[in-house]
């Protein structure tokens, strides 16, 4: 596992530092990489908002079909990504009736979303189960309103798990690529994210311009990966 | 109250219009002309190779990661080995690192002038490299699973059944093993899907060739671009189907999980 990478690191570097910088400060991969890191920063908003709300659905309120909305957050981690990326242009693509998604941007960002839903519900959920609400009703009953019981209780206590569920949605969202390679278009400068870029260099015979990119991501994942690590220990801070 | 439905409506309506709403889309479309086209799709040779390939990856991958995982697993909880927490930290490199950078990687690797060009069978565009990129994705899931549980069953009932005179190995059998097991089958089953539905790290090292490195998922995307969209949407809801099967082992393991 270590070798391959490995391999890209010295690739990336092979031709010096100068090369390097050339490769990555290439226009058309700068433009990628920046739409990326901006579409994983609304990914990360709109997830933090609707996994915490879809976690205090499932965990607080009691409904008929509760199982069957529990079971389909998993959806987007068992189904194939490009099934994802095929069935979300099926209904916003060009033989659909709604196709002003397909090949925008907010298309791309349709299609993060998609696969990025189960990350936050899945880390808030557990911690919403265990979280005790004696500290709610005992807030309550001094007089906080509903409000002020959720932002002063609830939300600092499922705050790690909700970092670290976007941690998770932001890393993926930067390196999805099967979701979004139909429904992008690979438009350059317009819809082409990292990894769409990445694949379209190697299919260019460019290896520099696709190694230097993925340096960069991988270094990214790693600092995803590394900070995830951090807020597990300041989180459990307290248990030791 | 009518907070509580608005949220309850809210969460429905998220996750229908972005997850329901198209993929039961692409089961109509598959089924609009009725069965016959998808039979015939079913019953190309092109579309049987891919399924068996598939199946190949996945029948490979995921006993080699089970064992790797539980081993792995093991010896992160149970012994400090030196290196251990680096390994701990690189097992989830696959969940955040992009599909393309890992096939990307192999390619350098493999490919001319990389550190393992040149042996003798061909590794890149062929089986190999393709087993390599399925179990390099679906890595994590076994370890991710069993590192918990392990945690926290504690080391009293393996160190009672050593006491007692069980050797290493029956110990593992008889007292670690029947602990972890939902654990590891539900990491199975997150390993399965994983392998079956990987696709950018295929696309990159596979060269995605009919009838021979074509798996479900590029059979997928190569007859969507060359506008076979009715073998497409019949891959797609071949897939579908595994994915909800997945769902549905998911939620029958779950429950048992938690009231452990």
């Amino acid at each position: 596992m270590l070798l391959p990478l490995a391999a890209l690191a010295a690739r990336a570097r092979s031709g010096g530092w100068h090369d390097f910088w050339q490769a990555a400060s290439n226009p058309q991969g700068t433009a990628a990489l920046k739409l990326t890191l901006g579409l994983a920063c609304g990914i990360v908003l709109v997830n933090a908002v609707m996994g915490t709300l879809i976690a205090w659905v499932l965990v607080r309120d009691d409904f008929p079909g509760k199982v069957v909305l529990n079971a389909v957050i998993d959806l987007p981690f068992a189904l194939p990504t490009i099934v994802a990326g095929l069935t979300l242009l099926t209904l916003y693509g060009p033989n659909s009736k709604i196709h002003s998604l397909a090949f925008t941007r907010a298309g791309v960002f349709v299609a993060l979303l998609f696969v990025t839903l189960p990350f936050v519900v899945r880390t808030v959920q557990p911690v919403l189960l265990e979280l005790d609400r004696e500290m709610e009703e005992a807030a309550a009953s001094l007089g906080a309103g509903k409000v002020a019981v959720f932002r002063r209780i609830v939300f600092p206590n499922l705050l790690p798990a909700i970092l670290s569920g976007i941690a998770l949605a932001f890393a993926r969202a930067i390196g999805e690529f099967g979701a979004v390679v139909l429904i992008s278009g690979n438009l350059p400068f317009k819809t082409e994210v990292a990894s769409v870029f990445i694949f379209g260099q190697l299919n260019a015979d460019n290896t520099n311009g696709a190694a230097a990119l993925s340096l960069e991501l991988l270094a990214l994942s790693f600092a995803v990966l590394l900070g995830i690590g951090a807020l597990r220990r300041w989180s459990t801070r307290h248990d030791r | 109250m009518i907070a509580r439905s608005g949220l309850r409506l809210v969460a429905f309506a998220y996750v229908g219009l972005l997850l329901l709403a198209p993929v039961g889309l692409v089961f109509y479309r598959t089924f609009e002309h009725g069965l016959e086209p998808v039979r015939q799709v079913v019953s190309s040779p092109d579309f049987l190779h891919a399924l068996k390939l598939t199946l190949e990856l996945a029948l490979i991958a995921v006993p080699l990661n089970t064992v790797f995982g539980v081993l792995c697993a093991l010896a992160v909880v149970r012994h400090r080995l030196p290196g251990v927490g680096i390994v701990n930290a690189l097992v989830d490199l696959p969940l955040a690192l992009s599909p393309i950078v890992v096939g990307f990687s192999l390619v350098l690797l493999y490919g001319p002038g990389g550190w393992l060009h040149g042996l003798p069978i061909q590794v890149l565009f062929a089986f190999p490299s393709m087993l390599l990129a399925t179990i390099f994705v679906s890595l994590p899931f076994v370890v991710r699973e069993v590192v918990p549980v392990l945690r926290e069953i504690g080391t009293d009932q393996e160190e009672a059944a050593a006491t007692l005179g069980a050797s290493a190995f029956t110990t593992f059998r008889r007292v670690t093993l029947p602990a972890i097991r939902w654990a590891v089958a539900y990491g199975v089953v997150l390993t399965t899907a994983r392998a079956i539905g990987e696709y950018g790290a295929l696309a990159v090292v596979s060269g995605s060739i009919a009838g021979r490195t074509q798996t479900l998922t590029t059979y997928v995307d190569q007859s969507y671009q060359e506008f076979q969209t009715v073998n497409a949407y019949t891959a797609s809801v071949m897939l579908a189907t595994l994915a909800m099967l997945t769902l549905l082992v998911m939620s029958v393991l779950r429950p048992k999980e938690e009231t452990r």
